[in-house]
């Protein structure tokens, strides 16, 4: 069964709340929604909190980013928020450091990164 | 040599992008019952998470299983993933970080070997391929 991601959306902000671990197509299937969502509501920032998350490899590491460089092209930018420590080990030593992506540790600090930008 | 059986070895099919997740699941769990730390559990389903999608990838199916092992009083979890594709033809090229013959990063194979403490690959072309990787329960 896809697992199905809320996207929340705050003003010209969307928020995408990861609840549960994901398979590639539903990734796949998360970017699809989050790029239509961008145009629809002509959104400016993209929040992907990822913090009930507890594996992030290489598969869905690249397609956060793909989202970021795409969303980015719609002049919004994306920040990632919540990697859990134990995550972000893994993600180093698998070589992946999403040096490309601003991050943020919490919900609050990507808002305000957000708000800061606009 | 005594050890514990704490947990009884599992297998998991892999044929679907679903079954990688399924796959992570059960080896995060063993991890767990074994008493490896959160970060190591991470570690774990992480190289679950790359060695199950190089199945479903290149060989569309195979089987991942999971072993607890136990040698020097370390506690440890091994982990076989095993499908009958096309094999390898040059094991030295895909262990090099950034190579891929797919469409991916090319950091599954290197960066599992650097995420877990042992790691043996055995590949012939037309063979399938076979890699077996064990974590040790640190101290």
């Amino acid at each position: 069964m896809p697992v199905r991601v809320p996207i929340l959306r705050q003003g010209r902000t969307l928020i995408a709340s990861i609840q549960e671990d994901l398979s590639d197509s539903d990734i796949l299937a998360l970017q699809a929604r989050v790029l239509e969502d961008v145009i629809r509501h002509r959104a400016t920032g993209v929040i992907f909190d990822v913090s009930a998350l507890d594996v992030l490899d290489s598969f869905g590491t690249r397609t956060l980013s793909d989202i970021a460089a795409a969303v980015q092209l719609r002049g919004a930018r994306m920040v990632i928020v919540g990697i859990q420590p134990e995550v972000a080990f893994s993600m180093v030593l698998l070589g992946l450091t999403l040096a490309d992506v601003p991050t943020a540790l919490d919900l609050e600090t990507g808002l305000a990164m957000l708000g800061r930008a606009a | 040599m005594t050890g514990l059986d704490l947990a009884a070895p599992q297998m998991q099919r892999i044929e679907r992008d679903g079954d990688v997740v399924a796959a992570r699941q059960i080896g995060r769990h063993l991890a767990a019952e074994i008493g490896f730390s959160r970060p190591e559990q991470a570690l774990i389903a992480t190289a679950i998470s790359e060695l199950a999608r190089n199945i479903v990838s290149y060989a569309e199916r195979g089987m991942i299983s999971f072993a607890a092992v136990d040698a020097e009083r370390r506690q440890g979890l091994r982990i076989t993933a095993e499908d009958r594709g096309p094999g390898i033809a040059d094991i030295h090229a895909a262990m090099t970080d950034g190579f891929s013959t797919g469409n991916s990063l090319g950091l599954g194979l290197p960066g599992t070997q650097r995420i877990m403490d042992e790691f043996d690959i055995r590949s012939a072309p037309g063979e399938g391929v076979t890699v077996t990787v064990v974590k040790w329960k640190s101290r």
